[in-house]
């Protein structure tokens, strides 16, 4: 079943076009992969997608809702989540309160839970739950502020997966890691979907790419140029030329 | 664990018995001072309310609003126009709803104007609005200016007490609320707080529309102490001022920052203006310079620097 459904997209910057007439679709239960050089209009797809942008052309489609220009936190409460390819932290705030506002706020959230003591609880708890999944567990009274990057990325991650999403869009997650951090991300990618989140992801590592999706998209100056399965992008000749080399 | 509940309990007499012993003193003022006293007492809660209501909204988004003028200004047009009519919780009330309503319209207008943008436009609105309403004035009733309702002394000290202490509930009750949370984590990064699921114009405009009503309320009530006000009178730029100025003296943090600076600044003015009249805001300059370089944040980050000092030592022998 398809859960995203993105026709005919199209993003203007002055005369600049980042993003021109691309489909996009993404099944439930899937994680599509997003790759293609710098400036290709990647993270404004995704932008378009979560609300921060609204499109000059074209539809967006969620589980058969029309969600094209709702505001971001609208998106949200849809069921689409995101994280930021410049860390977007809570800096100064403690980890814990930075997830318990993706549980109090999100998807989940009606004014009323989050207004109550029981609704405060079960966000902490939720909060709790989340930073034990992706391994931050140990630093949840710390300031965000203070943490590696890696580690920060990983506070993003549970502060999305706390709102309650169907759809994760990560951006970028493994930029910047080593590899066994960039393992680590991949096995936690593996598990988001175990627990039945559909992901879409930008990544520049073309490993983790072809690792954990089962599809792949190609953008290339704001076009689609490809997709399919990691093996038939691998193999594919016009790919290979604007962006994977020989 | 009778460590842990012994400083539970110490922390519950800091918390809530300091500030009720407080209370009952200030109730009790005006029965055992100089009449003088709750004069000074009440500029002081005024500026308390003022600097109060500015980080509710200023100190947690990170907007720099310099509009506080205008709603005070608002809040004093609106006792004039009505206090002779009306009893004085009706008139405070209504100059606290006026602001608040016109901070909505300005906020839901230019909140998406950012940094010094913002600041500009909304002490444009400091200038802009009593040159209307001159312009009303004159056309209205071919006067400017008028005389407001005279109410005693003890009565205006009792209203402004009566509001701060409301201001304080309600600003205490924000913060511990998710409502509180949302506004810091704009102020970290709006963005990503709109996709936490935040409704980020929402809670900014709200939030602004707050902290008017007080700024408005306190114009309202300290309107009764001036017998003639005209435009000009009703909006002082300082009143935009002072109150931020005050927050950064006594640090841009929740609650104790702005009460504290309040209180030095406001009695600091009053004693300067009488004692120094054409130096005070030289002094005041030179202690506000003072604080922004050496203070990063004010009194009260010192004070807790201090305190943590001497704990960790204490810790550490």
């Amino acid at each position: 079943m398809r859960i995203l459904e993105g026709a005919g997209l199209t993003k203007r910057f002055g005369g600049l076009y980042a993003v021109t007439n691309v489909d996009l679709h993404v099944d439930e239960g899937e994680t599509v992969g997003l790759i293609g050089p710098n400036g290709a209009g990647k993270t404004t797809l995704f932008n378009l997608v979560s609300g921060a942008l609204r499109p000059d052309a074209g539809t967006i489609t969620f589980k058969g809702r029309n969600i094209t220009g709702l505001s971001p936190h609208l998106v949200c409460r849809a069921g689409i989540a995101r994280t930021f390819q410049a860390v977007k932290v809570f800096a100064n705030m403690p980890v814990i309160d930075n997830v318990r506002l993706g549980a109090l706020f999100g998807k989940a959230a009606t004014a009323a839970a989050g207004a109550s003591a029981a609704g405060a609880a079960s966000a902490t708890a939720r909060a709790e739950e989340l930073l034990e999944f992706v391994g931050m567990s140990s630093f949840r009274m710390s300031t965000a502020r203070d943490l590696t990057l890696v580690r920060q990325k990983q506070v993003e991650v549970a502060r999305a997966l706390a709102t309650s999403p169907q759809l994760l869009m990560l951006d970028e997650l493994m930029a910047g890691l080593n590899l066994a951090e960039v393992a680590q991300a991949m096995d936690l990618v593996r598990r988001i979907r175990q627990r039945g989140v559909t992901v879409l992801m930008i990544e520049h590592v073309m490993k983790a790419v072809m690792g954990v999706c089962d599809r792949i998209v190609v953008l290339h100056h704001g076009e689609k140029i490809a997709e399919g399965t990691p093996q038939e992008i691998a193999a594919n000749r016009t790919v290979i030329e604007v962006y994977l080399g020989e | 664990m009778d460590q842990a509940r012994k400083s539970m309990t110490w922390q519950w007499w800091v918390k809530w018995g300091l500030p009720a012993v407080a209370l009952a003193l200030l109730v009790t003022l005006p029965l055992y001072t100089s009449r003088y006293t709750p004069i000074l007492a009440t500029s002081i809660f005024m500026y308390i309310a003022l600097s109060v209501s500015w980080v509710l909204f200023s100190g947690s988004t990170g907007y720099m609003s310099l509009a506080t003028a205008a709603f005070v200004g608002v809040g004093i047009y609106t006792a004039a126009m009505i206090g002779k009519s009306v009893p004085l919780p009706v008139f405070v009330l209504a100059g606290g709803t006026v602001s608040a309503l016109l901070a909505m319209l300005v906020g839901a207008l230019t909140l998406r104007l950012r940094g010094v943008y913002f600041a500009i436009f909304t002490f444009g609105l400091v200038m802009l609005i009593p040159q209307f309403l001159v312009f009303w004035e004159l056309q209205a009733f071919g006067t400017r200016g008028r005389f407001v309702v005279v109410i005693s002394y003890t009565t205006i000290y009792y209203a402004m007490l009566i509001l701060l202490v409301a201001l304080l509930l309600v600003v205490y009750l924000v913060r511990r609320s998710r409502w509180g949370l949302a506004l810091q984590s704009i102020g970290e990064s709006e963005e990503a707080a709109a996709h936490v699921g935040i409704n980020v114009t929402m809670v900014k405009v709200m939030t602004f529309a707050l902290s008017a009503f007080f700024m408005g309320a306190v114009g309202a009530t300290m309107a009764t102490r001036w017998t003639y006000i005209d435009p000009y009178i009703a909006f002082n730029a300082n009143f935009s001022f002072l109150p931020v100025l005050m927050a950064i003296f006594g640090g841009i943090l929740p609650f104790y920052g702005p009460l504290v600076g309040a209180v030095i600044f406001a009695y600091l003015q009053e004693k300067l203006i009488t004692k120094f009249p054409e130096v005070y805001m030289l002094i005041f300059g030179i202690v506000l310079v003072a604080a922004i370089l050496y203070l990063p944040n004010g009194i009260v980050g010192l004070v807790q620097k201090a305190w943590q000092r001497s704990w960790g030592r204490r810790a550490n022998t």
